[in-house]
């Protein structure tokens, strides 16, 4: 499982752009993929997921380019190879 | 040779002005950069000073900053200092206030959006709820103000360290005796010119409490449209508003050694959020509000803007300080309690607090 983050959030995982995340399996809810991604890394999972485990408005989170949204966002199945982009939506002024 | 430090937090980050002399100010940031910062606490009880900063940004949500080395680095708790235990399926949308304790030099209050009251006991690093507040049957009816639903006022009370008062907008004000353990509303005598009965037992729309220096149990209340003071901490609340040009405002700062003075920055009205006749003003009293006194010298006319509830501050030099900051991005000061005022700093983006200290 590869998760692209942000470059506004790799200063918090030493400049990493991406992270390898193992699943047990073929497929994982994302909800429990980011738990284990951000698990040692809990700077980066509070920003993009407040202390109630729900995705910030303004963060968007794309499983092999389509918005978890619209397709039960946490409670989404992810299989083992997709790739997951965290993206900030098109906000403020 | 001691510095004076001016942290002004704004809709885009942090700066930090700092001075000798309050006349030559040098400007350090952006900090933050993109970056809300509605409160900061500067707290110099121990060497070195600490500044805590809420920082909020619109993607990654909020968290509390702090710093060691006055804005040399920054630290943050990697859990977050502040936030809600998991049978609140509650989240922290803003952190609106950061008032170090006046009896225990580890004890650093904070309060947020939504209204909730916070304690902590390492300097700001971790903080647990308020349950007694949290779980205050009137809760559910207290109400957002245009800015959220937020606690933007911590007094804790200087002679009685289990006695403090908060206020929000809206619910109005709240005292503790025990501690925090439980809240009574504490509005009689303020008007809720908004609600159906104007005189309810809480909902009031306060936007902003000081304490007086040499009477802690004197109060000055500015409220959406009302100027109070209370004599007996809080308990009962007198209009003082005769002698202003208008009643509305979002601040009020109390001189923080001398009794009696204080200072407002009116706005016409609640449906007219500029300055009284569009001149930039603070409105400053020496007999706890029994009369006031335009002060305006080098403030901007014509001015359309407007000073929010957190971005007024007073320093501790003698004679104090008086720092504003502007929704236009501008400070102001005055190193002779508002006697006159000088731009200190300008094209900011918009200020949404200003806090100031002494420091070394």
């Amino acid at each position: 499982m590869q998760i692209i983050l942000p470059a506004v959030l790799r200063e918090l995982a030493d400049g990493a752009g991406e992270l390898v995340v193992p699943i047990d399996g073929e497929a994982a809810l994302l909800r429990t993929i980011m738990d284990a991604a951000f698990v040692a890394r809990p700077l980066i999972g509070a920003r993009i997921r407040d202390e109630t485990g729900d995705l910030r408005r303004h963060v968007n989170v794309f499983v092999d380019g389509q918005d978890v949204r619209r397709l039960g966002g946490l409670d989404l199945v992810v299989g083992s190879g997709a790739v997951i982009h965290i993206l900030p939506s098109i906000a403020g002024g | 040779m001691t510095q004076t430090l001016v942290a002004i937090g704004t809709r885009k980050g942090l700066w930090l002005a700092r001075t000798n002399d309050r006349n030559i100010w040098s400007l350090d940031g952006p900090h933050f950069l993109m970056r809300e910062v509605p409160s900061i606490g500067i707290d110099t009880r121990r060497e070195p000073p600490r500044l805590l900063v809420g920082v909020r940004s619109e993607h990654w949500g909020p968290t509390i900053m702090r710093s060691d080395d006055l804005g040399q680095s920054w630290d943050e708790t990697p859990e977050g200092a502040i936030h809600f235990p998991e049978d609140t399926g509650a989240a922290v949308e803003r952190v609106w206030q950061i008032t170090p304790d006046v009896h225990d030099d580890d004890v650093v209050w904070a309060s947020t959006e939504p209204q909730a009251l916070w304690r902590s006991e390492d300097r700001g690093e971790t903080s647990s709820l308020v349950r007694g507040l949290w779980d205050h049957p009137h809760r559910p009816e207290w109400g957002a103000g245009f800015g959220g639903a937020a606690i933007h006022t911590i007094l804790p009370d200087p002679t009685a360290p289990a006695e403090m008062l908060v206020a929000m907008s809206t619910g109005g004000v709240y005292r503790t005796g025990d501690g925090g353990d439980s809240w009574s509303a504490s509005n009689t005598g303020i008007k809720a010119p908004h609600q159906p009965d104007p005189w309810p037992e809480f909902g009031q729309c306060v936007h902003k409490v000081a304490r007086d220096s040499a009477k802690p149990a004197r109060l000055y209340a500015q409220n959406h449209h009302g100027v109070y003071r209370s004599d007996d901490n809080g308990g009962t609340w007198t209009s003082i508003a005769d002698g202003l040009p208008t009643d509305f405002g979002f601040t009020v700062v109390a001189h923080p050694s001398r009794g009696g003075t204080l200072w407002l920055i009116p706005v016409t009205a609640d449906s007219e959020r500029v300055p009284p006749d569009g001149q930039l003003q603070v409105q400053r009293s020496s007999d706890a509000g029994a009369s006031w006194v335009t002060c305006s010298a080098g403030l901007p006319a014509p001015s359309y803007t407007c000073v929010l509830r957190d971005a007024a501050a007073a320093d501790t030099n003698e004679p104090t300080g008086i720092y504003f900051g502007t929704r236009n991005g501008e400070v102001y000061a005055s190193g002779d309690e508002g006697e006159s005022f000088a731009r200190i700093v300008e094209q900011l983006p918009d200020v949404l607090c200003v806090r100031a200290a002494v420091i070394g």
